[in-house]
């Protein structure tokens, strides 16, 4: 690849986690239509790479992609409206957008983008959807993964995911879900609906962090987006505690062959001072009243992130965080995490037993974090035979490359100590 | 303006021998929803009937086009809560709709939402 290449390939990976999100968002308002949206965005990727790479990166990379993506949904608009025999409203768009023509201000600083963004996840969330159609069209549409990484996300096969995605969009279209933002009325269902599928993808960031970069980021910004629209919405809050604080860690969370370092490991330096401040403020906001599941994920991660380094957390502090968040939510993972607090604080042989009350879950029979987590404990009770089994098992079931890496690493140290 | 079906499903086992207490507080309930209807902006009821029991109802069923249908005593699918009437409902949106199919009056079941199908748009 050369050099030019490069730099290009980099531009178009920005411009694509920055402006995916807001370019779908605008277009879908104007054509009203998710997938003609999404094509249209797409198309104008595709021909910026075509173009960068003879003409070198534009100086304003969103602009260049707004104005291509805007003439696109112009011509898809006049087709249209020829078809249609010039139904007035389409005319209408099409002098709307032919007379603004293109932006003299870059992306970000419209004002009402921040507003169609939410309308386009609001519409990608609506209850009327199936959950999985709802988690699929989010990383879809409003996060721009592809297809095929959506799949892997969500454990299915791509073309289960294609044709989900598919019925997804032509229900929108059928039954008329419109691209509104709620009123009072049902503003705290709606956003509670999408809060879950924010957590979803802040979730699926951290859980594959070999997959993409860029969710994390993505999941943020949706965070912010939703504590915009509804700031008496203390779970909002929360989840954006919880993108901040864990987002914090991103740098210090690969090590430099692309391993997971784990929490305890990491090198607290390389933390994100600005958005550990920032989540911390939040936290300390939320806390002292009754909280929902985001804000109690939010509380431990600031737990771990005031500790100066991991020997100084507050363990008994975090297990009655994660105690509250078990009764709050109560699901296999969160029982998983809270064992790992137990035997920080009375050892290793009672977060065996923690542990074993959730190993026969089905729902963890492939979640490589179990048998890798009581491989951990299984070491430091002493019993290497038995944390070798568990390592082997944890790498039998981990497909991510950051994952694996890390598991070989553990591997390898336990037979070095032998 | 999109146009929607609501089927109205209920425990039908209620109806089988109604008073006239039962059936008044039933029309008044009815009464309530078309109010809800017209005071939403742009909403209204294009048509509605109540159905006669299941009981009453009779199937034709064929496995191919061209094949001779067969008559049978019943509905088409049976069920706890049976389908017990339906409104046609214009609405801006399905949000305004759903809202709508929320006010709509069902004891025991509940209301599915159907858009129409229009063709040659």
């Amino acid at each position: 690849m050369t050099p030019g290449g490069d730099a290009v390939g980099t531009a178009l990976e920005q411009a694509h986690r920055a402006q995916w999100p807001v370019l779908v968002a605008t277009t879908v308002r104007v054509l009203r239509d998710l997938d003609a949206a999404e094509e249209c965005v797409q198309d104008a990727f595709a021909s910026a790479l075509r173009t960068w790479r003879t003409d070198g990166v534009p100086a304003n990379p969103a602009a260049w992609l707004t104005t291509a993506t805007r003439n696109r949904a112009t011509d898809r608009l006049r087709r249209l409206a020829t078809e249609r025999r010039a139904l007035p409203a389409l005319v209408g768009e099409v002098e709307r957008l032919t007379r603004d023509g293109a932006p003299s201000s870059p992306p970000g600083e419209a004002t009402d983008e921040g507003e169609d963004l939410l309308r386009l996840v609001l519409l990608c969330t609506h209850p009327a959807l199936s959950p999985e159609a709802r988690l699929a069209l989010t990383l879809r549409a409003v996060c721009g993964v592809p297809t095929a990484q959506v799949a892997r996300v969500m454990l299915t096969s791509e073309p289960t995911t294609a044709a989900r995605l598919t019925r997804a969009k032509k229900k929108i279209a059928t039954a008329g879900i419109p691209l509104r933002l709620p009123g009072p009325a049902d503003r705290h269902e709606r956003v509670a609906g999408a809060l879950d599928v924010v957590h979803l993808v802040l979730t699926c960031a951290h859980e594959s962090p070999g997959a993409d970069d860029g969710l994390a980021a993505r999941a943020l910004l949706l965070a912010r987006a939703l504590v915009r629209l509804a700031p008496e919405e203390t779970e909002a809050r929360g989840l954006l505690a919880l993108a901040l604080l864990t987002g914090a860690r991103d740098a210090a969370r690969r090590s430099p062959d692309g391993s997971v370092v784990l929490l305890a490991d990491q090198d607290r330096a390389r933390w994100d001072r600005a958005a550990v401040a920032e989540g911390l403020a939040l936290v300390r906001e939320l806390m002292p009243h009754p909280a929902g599941r985001f804000t109690l994920q939010a509380a431990i991660a600031a737990e771990h992130t005031r500790a100066p380094d991991a020997a100084a957390t507050d363990w008994p502090q975090v297990l009655r965080l994660y105690d509250a968040l078990l009764a709050e939510w109560p699901t296999p993972v969160v029982a998983l995490n809270r064992a790992v607090a137990v035997a920080e604080v009375d050892g290793p042989l009672a977060g065996l037993r923690a542990i074993e009350e959730v190993a026969a879950d089905p729902a963890l029979a492939r979640y490589p974090w179990l048998p890798a987590a009581r491989a951990d404990l299984r070491r430091r009770s002493g019993d290497r035979s038995g944390a070798v089994a568990d390592y082997r098992h944890a790498l039998f079931l981990a497909a991510d490359p950051a994952d694996r890496a890390f598991l070989q690493g553990r591997l390898h140290e336990l037979a070095d100590g032998a | 303006m999109p146009q929607y079906l609501f089927l109205l499903y209920d425990d039908e086992s209620r109806w089988a021998a109604p008073s006239d207490e039962e059936i008044a507080a039933e029309m008044a309930r009815h009464g309530l929803f078309a109010e809800a209807v017209a005071a939403a902006e742009g909403a209204q009821i294009l048509g509605g009937e109540a159905l006669q029991s299941t009981q009453t109802a009779s199937t034709l069923r064929r496995d191919a086009a061209d094949a001779e249908p067969l008559l049978t005593d019943g509905p088409f699918a049976e069920t706890k809560e049976a389908l017990g009437g339906y409104y046609l409902i214009e609405a801006r949106d399905l949000d305004q709709a759903l809202e709508l199919a929320k006010k709509c009056p069902v004891s025991q079941g509940g209301v599915e939402v159907r858009p129409i199908w229009k063709f040659g748009e």
